[in-house]
C-alpha cells in the first residue's frame, strides 16, 4: 500500500461505477433542480424504480411470476423490454407526484418526494415479490453483458488503471449514455424550452403573466429528470446485478445534491465535474487514512473508523466550499454579484 | 402633445357620468360583483366597473384598498369567491393567467418580478409569444424555432432601446436597479403586443427623472393601440397622464371620474384622509399619499 495505489484507488472510484450512477441521478437533478428549481427531495425513488423494474422483471418474476398467472416470461423477454417497463414507470411515478403538487408552493413537492422515496424503499423492502429485505440478486443485465466486444481476457490495463472485461464494458457504456444525455442537456437547455424553465426557477408568476404553461413545462421537467434517475437506476442493476431496498437511502439524494452544487447547479457540465470530485476526495481520503495508519503516522484511529471520518472531513471540505464559492466550481461569479432574491 | 388616440379617448369619455360602476361606450374590461375575502377581511368587493378600450384608466386608492388584490383577480393570479368579468367580450371568470396574457390581457407586479439570473435579453425573449421553441420536443430542432428567434431578438432590441436597457441587455436582470427593472418588466410585457396591459404600481421605488419617461412609454403604449390599467399613488403622476381614474377604497369602488373632477370628491378625500388621518389633501403639487409601500 503506498499513495501510488491511493491515488489509483481513487481515480478509478472518480470515473468508475458507482460515480456513474450518482452522476445519471444528478443530472436528472440538475434539470429538476438546477435549471427548473423545483426541489426534488426524493430522486432515489425513481433511481429504485429504474433498478428494481429490472431487478424484478428480469430475475423476481421471471423465476417465481407474481401474480402467479401473468406470463411475465413472455412479457418481458430481454432486458430491452425490461429498460422500456422502467423508464415508463418512471414516467408514472413523476405523474403521481407532480399532478398534485406542481400547482402547489413549491416545498410541497419537496415534502412529497421525501415521503415517496421512503415509503417506496419500505415497500419494496417489505413485499417479498419485490425481493424483500434480501433485495434481488441475479444475473440481470446478461442480455448487456453478452453484447461486449472486448476479447476475452482476465484484465485490461490503461496504464495505472485496471478492469476487467466486464467492468470495462459497463464503465465504457456508462459514460457513452453520459455523453449523450450531456448533449440532450444541452441542446434542451439553450432553446427557448429552456428559457423557459430558467424563467419558472427565477419567478414562477412572472412567466405564468407572460403567456407560459408553467404547470406542463414543470411536469416535463419532472418527468425528464424521473427519467435521468431511472436510467441511473437500470444502470445500477446491470452494473451490479444486485439491487438492494437498504441503499435506496435518503442520503442518495442528498449526496446528489452535494454533486450538483459542488459541480456547479444549472451547467451542463455541472454534475459530471461534482461526481467526479466528490468520489474522488471520498476515496481519496479514507484510502490516505488508511494508509496512514497501515504505516503508523496515524495511532488514533483503527481502520473501521475511517469510513465515517472521511464524511466528516468531505463534509467540512463541502462547507468550506459553500463559503468560499457558493456557485460551485462551474458556476458563473457573476450570479453571486446578484442581490439574493 | 397628445395623439389620435388620446384624443379619441378623451372624447369617448367625455360623456360618460363621473359615478362609481359607469357604462362606458366601448369597454375592453367589466366586472361585475367580482369579491375576495381572505378570512374575515373582505379585501374585493366591486359591483360593477367598466375600463374603456383605448384608455389610460389610473386605479387609486388608499393602502390596503384592495387595488392589487383586484389586479390578481382579474389577471388570474387569485381565485374570485364570486363575481364575472369579460375581456374584449369574452367571458374570462378566473381564467389562468397564461390564457389571459396569451389573448392579449398582460400585468406587471408590484414586487417587481424580474428574472434575476436570466440575462436582460432572455428576460425580453421570455415575453415573446407563440414560440415554436419552446415546445419541449421542438426545442431539440434549432432549425424549427431559430428564425423565430432571430426575428424575436430584434424587436426585442428595439424595445430594449426604446426603454433605454440596450447597453444592458446581456447583463443579468438581477444587476439592474429598482427602476430598470420596472422598465424591463414593462417591455417584456410588450413582447407580447398586449391589447391591454395591467401595471401594478409602474412607478413605486422610480426616482424622478425616471418617473417621467415611464409616463412618455405609458403614453407611447396607448399610442400603438394598447388600453393601460395602471394603478398609481403619486396624484401628479395620474393627472398627468391617465383620462380616467377609478377609486377604490375598503375594496369597492367608490368614485370614478376624470382625474380633475375625482379629486374634487368628497368621498375620494375623506377615503384618503380616513387612511391617513396625519396627512392633509392639498391642492396640486403634492401627491395623496407618502409612502408606496404595500
Ligand atoms: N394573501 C393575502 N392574505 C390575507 N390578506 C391579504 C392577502 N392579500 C391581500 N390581503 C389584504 O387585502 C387587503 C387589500 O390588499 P391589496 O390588494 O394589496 O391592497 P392595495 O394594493 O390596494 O394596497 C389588505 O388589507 C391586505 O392586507
Ligand atoms: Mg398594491
Amino acid at each position: 500500500m503506498d499513495l501510488g495505489f491511493v491515488l489509483t484507488q481513487s481515480i478509478t472510484q472518480a470515473i468508475g461505477v458507482t460515480a456513474i450512477i450518482y452522476l445519471l441521478a444528478t443530472m436528472g437533478l440538475n434539470i429538476q433542480f438546477g435549471y427548473t428549481g423545483l426541489l426534488n427531495f426524493g430522486q432515489i425513488a425513481f433511481v429504485a424504480i429504474g433498478a428494481y423494474a429490472i431487478g424484478v422483471f428480469m430475475i423476481q418474476w421471471q423465476q417465481n411470476p407474481w401474480p402467479s398467472w401473468m406470463p411475465w416470461q413472455t412479457l418481458v423477454p430481454n432486458l430491452w423490454v425490461a429498460i422500456l417497463y422502467a423508464l415508463l414507470l418512471s414516467v408514472i411515478l413523476a405523474l403521481i407526484l407532480g399532478i398534485p403538487t406542481l400547482r402547489l408552493r413549491a416545498d410541497y413537492l419537496a415534502i412529497v418526494t421525501i415521503a415517496t422515496g421512503e415509503i417506496i424503499r419500505l415497500a419494496f423492502k417489505s413485499t417479498d415479490p419485490l425481493g424483500g429485505s434480501q433485495g434481488i440478486n441475479g444475473k440481470m443485465g446478461q442480455d448487456f453483458y453478452d453484447l461486449n466486444p472486448f476479447p476475452q481476457q482476465d484484465r485490461f490495463d490503461f496504464g495505472p488503471l485496471t478492469y476487467t472485461r466486464a467492468d470495462l464494458w459497463v464503465v465504457i457504456c456508462g459514460w457513452v449514455v453520459i455523453g449523450l444525455l450531456l448533449l440532450l442537456t444541452w441542446a434542451l437547455m439553450r432553446s427557448p424550452w429552456g428559457r423557459v424553465l430558467k424563467g419558472i426557477r427565477e419567478d414562477e408568476d412572472a412567466v405564468r403573466s407572460l403567456g407560459k404553461n408553467t404547470y406542463l413545462r414543470k411536469m416535463q421537467a419532472l418527468i425528464l429528470g424521473g427519467l435521468f434517475g431511472a436510467l441511473s437506476g437500470i444502470f445500477w442493476a446491470i452494473a451490479k446485478q444486485s439491487v438492494q431496498p437498504d441503499s435506496m437511502v435518503p442520503a442518495f439524494t442528498f449526496f446528489c445534491y452535494t454533486i450538483l452544487i459542488l459541480g456547479g447547479a444549472a451547467r451542463v457540465m455541472g454534475p459530471v465535474l461534482g461526481a467526479i470530485i466528490f468520489w474522488f476526495l471520498l476515496v481519496f481520503v479514507e484510502q490516505f487514512l488508511l494508509l496512514l495508519i497501515d504505516n503508523g503516522t496515524i495511532t488514533f484511529l483503527v481502520p473501521t473508523q475511517v469510513g465515517p471520518i472521511r464524511f466528516i472531513l468531505v463534509g467540512l471540505g463541502l462547507m468550506l466550499l459553500m463559503i468560499y464559492r457558493p456557485q460551485g466550481i462551474l458556476g458563473d461569479k457573476k450570479e453571486l454579484a446578484l442581490d439574493a432574491r | 402633445m397628445p395623439g389620435d388616440l388620446a384624443a379619441q379617448a378623451v372624447s369617448a369619455l367625455a360623456t360618460v357620468s363621473p359615478e362609481p360602476g359607469a357604462p362606458k361606450p366601448d369597454p375592453i374590461l367589466v366586472a361585475d360583483g367580482v369579491n375576495r375575502h381572505f378570512g374575515g377581511l373582505v379585501a374585493v368587493d366591486v359591483t360593477h366597473v367598466e375600463f374603456q378600450k383605448g384608455a389610460i384608466t389610473a386605479l387609486i386608492g388608499p393602502n390596503g384598498a384592495g387595488k392589487s388584490t383586484f389586479f390578481n383577480l382579474l389577471s388570474g393570479f387569485d381565485k374570485a369567491d364570486g363575481g364575472t368579468w369579460v375581456y374584449a367580450g369574452t367571458a374570462v371568470t378566473n381564467t389562468a393567467p397564461h390564457k389571459l396574457a396569451r389573448r392579449g390581457m398582460v400585468r406587471t407586479f408590484q414586487l417587481t418580478k424580474s428574472l434575476s439570473r436570466l440575462t436582460v435579453m432572455d428576460n425580453m425573449l421570455l415575453g415573446a409569444g407563440g414560440q415554436k421553441g419552446e415546445v419541449m420536443i421542438a426545442s431539440v430542432l434549432p432549425f424549427l424555432w431559430s428564425a423565430q428567434e432571430k426575428k424575436n431578438r430584434e424587436r426585442a432590441m428595439v424595445l430594449l432601446e426604446r426603454f433605454n436597457l440596450a447597453a444592458k441587455a446581456d447583463d443579468f436582470a438581477g444587476s439592474l436597479s429598482g427602476g430598470q427593472r420596472k422598465l424591463l418588466e414593462m417591455a417584456r410585457a410588450l413582447m407580447l403586443e398586449p391589447s391591454l396591459i395591467m401595471l401594478d404600481e409602474p412607478m413605486a421605488g422610480v426616482n424622478p427623472a425616471l418617473k417621467q419617461s415611464l409616463l412618455d412609454h405609458i403614453r407611447d403604449i396607448r399610442e400603438e393601440g394598447t388600453t393601460v390599467v395602471f394603478v398609481e399613488h403619486d396624484m401628479d403622476m395620474v393627472r398627468d397622464v391617465s383620462d380616467w381614474v377609478v377609486v377604490m377604497a375598503q375594496g369597492k369602488v367608490i368614485a370614478e371620474g376624470r382625474p380633475d373632477v375625482v379629486m374634487r370628491d368628497q368621498r375620494v378625500i375623506d377615503a384618503y384622509l380616513g387612511a391617513h388621518h396625519d396627512q392633509q389633501l392639498t391642492k396640486s403639487g403634492e401627491s395623496l399619499t407618502e409612502g408606496t409601500s404595500s
